[in-house]
Order: C-alpha cells, then sequence, then structure tokens
C-alpha cells in the first residue's frame, strides 16, 4: 500500500473529466430522492393533491370565460410544482454546505461547480417528472389539449428553461441562506410567487393593483404562454417576454451561484 | 523532492481584522506524524484549511509533496486526503455508495471504483454496515468512513483535523491503531488535536500553536524537557519528617510529600544517602515526567492572557 494509486487524470481530457464529476453528482442526487420520503411525496404527492382539489374541489367557482377550468388550470400547476419542488433544491445545497462534504469535494482533484451543477439538473430531473405525472392524471380527469407537435414542443421548451432557471434561483438561495432552515424559509418567495398569478384564475378577475402585479411578474407570462401553447390558442407576446425573464434569470442566478459558492465555500 | 512532504514558511492569514495566523513556519518529514496541538481558536483548522488548498494564505509559502498550494494546488489535491472536523459524507447514500462516488469523482474507472471501495471497507472495518445508508452510523463508523473516503487514492499526504473528537474511549483507541497503521505503511500525517495524550502517543513531532504563532516544536519528550527536568517525589509518614527533609535538601513541601528537581540517576542515590543518614525514614518515592499538560500550560499561559 505505499505507493500511490494516480488518480486517472492524465489519460481523459479536462472536459471528459467535468462531465464525468457532474454526471456522479446528478446520480446522487437523484439517489437522494429515492432515499428522501418528503422529496418523493413533494414530487409525487402535491401535482396530483393540487389537481384534485382544483380540478373538483374550487374548479367550478372559478370563471375562465371560454376555456374550460381543467384546460385553463394545467399550465398553472405545472409551473407551480416546479416552484415548489425547487424548496428541495435550495434545501440539498445548504445541506452540503453545511454538512463539511462540499469541503471534501474541494480538497480533491475534481470540478468544484459540479456540485451546484449536480444539484441544478437533479431538481430539472425531478421537475420533469412531476410534469409526466401531472399531464397524464390530467388526461384522465378531463384535461384535452388541442397543441400540434410545435405547440408541444413549445410549451416544452419554455418550462425546462423555466426549470433551469428556477433550479439555479434555488441553488443561490441554498448558497446564501446558509443553514437548511435559512434556505426553506427562502425558498418560500419562489413557492408562492406562481400563486399571485394566472395560475388558478385569470388576472382580469383581481383587483387592479394586484392585477398590475400578476401580469407583470415572472411567472405569468410562462403560464399564459404555456397554456396557450397546449390548447392552440394565441400566444401573443407572453412566450417571448416569458423567454427574456429566464433567460435573463438563468444567466444571473448561474453566475451570481457559481461566484458566492466559491466565496463562501473559502471562507 | 525534498526530504520533506509539507513545508510552510511564513504563513499569514487574516479573517476583517482579527489575525489568525501570524507567520507560521511548519516541516513534516515523509513518513512521519506531526501533532498540530492548540487550544481552540488557536489556528490550527485555519493552517489545515491553507495547506489543503480550501483556502487561500495571505502571505507566505506552502509545498505539499514538492507542488506549491498556490501555484499548482490541482497537484496537492491530487496528493493528499482530508479528514476536517464535520463529517464529510453524505449521510442518505450508503457506506459502499459513499466510497464508490468518492472513488468516482477521484476519476476511476466504474470497476476500479467499486474494486477500491471493497478494499477499504474490508480495510476500516466497515463490511457489515456496508449497504446501510450513512445517517444510521455511530460516530466511530462514521469517523472511519470518513478516513476511508480521504484515502481513495492512497494520497502519501493525509491531513486528519481533530479525527478523535467526540468519539467514545473505544472508538478513540481504535482510530490511533488506524493512524498507527496508516504511518506504518508509509502517509505522512498532519493531525490537529486538543488532547495532549493524543499528541504524545501518535506524533513523531508536535507543535504548539496559539494565538497564530507556532509556540513551541519537537518530539513529545524534548518539549518536556524544554518545561522543566524530572522530578523526585518522597512520601514520608509524617509531617516532623517531611519536614526535617526539607531543611536538609530543599525542594518543595506538599502535605506529607517533597518534590525536588533531579537532573540524573546519581541525583536520586545522593538524595536517599542524605535521608538515610539523617535517619529520615522515606515511605516511598517516585519520578515524575513533566507531562504535555505542564508543557501546554506553560508555553500558552503568557500568550492567552
Amino acid at each position: 500500500m505505499t505507493q500511490t494509486l494516480a488518480p486517472r487524470t492524465g489519460t481523459r481530457s479536462a472536459p471528459v473529466l467535468a462531465l464525468n464529476d457532474c454526471l456522479v453528482l446528478i446520480g446522487r442526487n437523484l439517489r437522494h430522492v429515492l432515499r428522501n420520503p418528503d422529496q418523493v411525496i413533494q414530487v409525487l404527492a402535491l401535482p396530483v393533491i393540487l389537481l384534485l382539489l382544483f380540478r373538483y374541489l374550487f374548479g367550478g367557482a372559478i370563471n375562465t370565460g371560454d376555456v374550460v377550468y381543467v384546460n385553463y388550470l394545467i399550465a398553472g400547476l405545472l409551473v407551480i410544482s416546479v416552484a415548489f419542488n425547487s424548496t428541495s433544491t435550495a434545501v440539498g445545497v445548504a445541506a452540503d454546505l453545511q454538512n463539511g462534504i462540499v469541503e471534501r469535494f474541494r480538497s480533491m482533484p475534481m470540478l468544484g461547480q459540479a456540485v451546484l451543477i449536480g444539484h441544478m439538473v437533479a431538481g430539472v430531473l425531478r421537475n420533469l417528472l412531476s410534469t409526466v405525472i401531472l399531464v397524464g392524471l390530467g388526461l384522465v380527469v378531463g384535461f384535452r389539449p388541442t397543441a400540434g407537435i410545435g405547440g408541444w414542443l413549445g410549451a416544452l421548451g419554455l418550462l425546462l428553461l423555466f426549470m433551469v432557471g428556477i433550479s439555479w434561483l434555488a441553488v443561490l438561495l441554498g448558497i446564501v441562506a446558509g443553514s437548511v432552515e435559512g434556505a426553506s424559509g427562502l425558498s418560500m418567495i419562489m413557492v408562492f410567487l406562481p400563486y399571485a398569478s394566472s395560475a388558478l384564475v385569470p388576472a382580469d378577475s383581481m383587483p387592479a393593483g394586484l392585477r398590475f402585479f400578476v401580469e407583470n411578474q415572472p411567472v405569468t407570462p410562462v403560464i399564459d404562454a404555456v397554456r396557450a401553447l397546449l390548447l392552440d390558442l394565441p400566444v401573443g407576446d407572453s412566450a417571448w417576454i416569458a423567454l427574456a425573464w429566464w433567460l435573463a434569470f438563468t444567466a444571473l442566478a448561474a453566475t451570481l451561484a457559481a461566484r458566492t459558492f466559491r466565496r463562501r465555500s473559502s471562507r | 523532492m525534498t526530504g520533506c512532504a509539507i513545508e510552510a514558511s511564513g504563513v499569514r492569514k487574516s479573517f476583517g481584522d482579527t489575525v489568525v495566523l501570524a507567520g507560521v513556519d511548519l516541516r513534516v518529514e515523509r513518513g512521519t506524524v506531526l501533532a498540530l496541538l492548540g487550544p481552540n481558536g488557536a489556528g490550527k483548522t485555519t493552517l489545515v484549511r491553507i495547506l489543503s488548498t480550501l483556502l487561500t494564505a495571505d502571505g507566505g509559502t506552502v509545498q505539499v509533496d514538492g507542488h506549491d498550494v498556490a501555484r499548482d494546488p490541482r497537484a496537492v489535491r491530487g496528493a493528499i486526503g482530508l479528514t476536517g472536523q464535520d463529517t464529510a459524507v453524505d449521510e442518505l447514500l450508503t457506506g459502499r455508495e459513499n466510497l464508490v462516488m468518492m472513488a468516482r469523482l477521484f476519476h476511476l474507472g466504474k470497476a476500479e471504483a467499486r474494486q477500491r471501495a471493497e478494499g477499504l471497507l474490508d480495510q476500516f472495518d466497515l463490511v457489515e454496515p456496508a449497504d446501510r445508508q450513512v445517517r444510521t452510523y455511530s460516530g466511530g463508523m462514521r469517523r472511519r468512513l470518513d478516513i476511508a473516503a480521504s484515502l481513495i487514492t492512497a494520497p502519501p499526504v493525509l491531513f486528519l483535523d481533530e479525527p478523535t473528537t467526540g468519539l467514545d474511549p473505544t472508538s478513540r483507541t481504535a482510530m490511533w491503531e488506524l493512524i498507527r497503521k496508516l504511518v506504518a505503511d508509509g502517509t505522512t500525517i498532519l493531525l490537529t488535536t486538543q488532547y495532549l495524550d493524543e499528541a504524545d502517543s501518535l506524533a513523531n513531532r508536535v507543535a504548539v500553536i496559539n494565538g497564530g504563532r507556532i509556540v513551541a516544536e519537537g518530539a513529545p519528550d524534548e518539549l518536556k524537557q524544554q518545561v522543566g527536568s524530572e522530578r523526585l517525589t518522597l512520601t514520608f509518614t509524617d509531617e516532623i519528617d517531611v519536614r526535617r527533609a526539607g531543611e536538609l535538601l530543599g525542594g518543595d513541601v506538599d502535605d506529607v510529600t517533597l518534590s525536588l528537581p533531579i537532573g540524573a540517576v546519581d541525583d536520586v542515590r545522593a538524595v536517599l544517602e542524605r535521608t538515610a543518614q539523617a535517619g529520615i525514614p522515606v515511605h516511598s518515592m517516585a519520578i515524575t515526567q513533566p507531562t504535555l499538560d505542564d508543557v501546554f500550560r506553560t508555553l500558552t499561559s503568557g500568550e492567552t492572557r
């Protein structure tokens, strides 16, 4: 045992090694989903409960004009569950920083940012799973999308961008929070933002002040665009506005996350 | 390549206005154990974090296994293992999964990683709980897994930051055995500790750190000598005898014991001959070495106040 077991760094190029590090850590975070009953409930149960609640309990009382409520609802719930799921990402990042594991990773010859990328990508994958469940169950309870392949692809693309953006935001909050408790507190911002949007009720039914907020906050255009794309309705400029908001959020949150992570973990 | 596995000179670090390290020089020979001994807040962890590339020093130079920490941190990272104060393993994964993950992050191939994990589980007596989640592990098991994870690549240099803090006596003894085995295999170890007996029994050399400075450095025995010589303690049967012996020999009287510094074995004989000639019966005697505790108190008392 006296001779050193050299790391296999020489045989592969730097980008390949970086990719390896990211994949290993994505795998780690996906295992966490299975190991952590809370997360399973979050990913599986929340969309289901919300869907049944709003479809059958409140749905009858909400006027969505020409659009049947269950058709109106799905886009909103997709976005709500993405935001809700991101809590685990923020908490996971904070837990890693609180525990000594990030220190260990940083003392190893690996890509430091792979920790963050691992959390972000695992978050997106969890969200995709929720999305599939929600759309599947939606179809069972009367959701009737009329989109063609283009509409589906557009909606999925937009949702994917939203997932990436929100996951980076969650990573950033997790780093800034400093503790698991702090992270779950801070992520409440992300959880509640989609409720004050056009997710569950149309904006034009709201009082003027709230309506102004709802119409101009970054989550509403995502919901409006996804809804219009899935139902083959006129999309207007909501898709472009959503695209602009979330490209900006992604770039900003990813940059800030990388920077604060470097600083925080080298204190 | 030098004979030193770790070579630090003039290392300084401040956080804001607080000076944590005020110019630390340190050399650790290959294949030896250096214990960095100091109270809480002395700068032990900060120094370890600088040596292991986690923190950048404000000044000074550090070479680990021949690589400069500032210029080539990646090479240093390839040559070291680090076990910090907090357990740095994944609580939700099993012991085996943890080791495989770390091995993959050290860029071992899949099969090789699994093989290495197997070997380490065996070596660290973790085969039985290998497939249980780490959150079910005891403190000792956790610490063993933590150290196993630092040894994936069998690094030539290992940093152990307070490896036995919080362990029960049995786990602590087991940890000492483990550290001795690693040294026997040729690993250079720098360990920090607040426990004097730990430094005494594991380390080839001890560096006492206090207030961000190395206040003493040497082999455990040398340090003890620095503080004072051995002392002869004579116990008498009553206070009259002890007073008479004190008048005859000098030294410090405490209850029925008299303690005096001695330089050589001959001093002991001389003392016993003089008490015998004076007809003072000695009940018992003992020769005591100064403990590292004494060393520690003497060296740090001036600086902390």
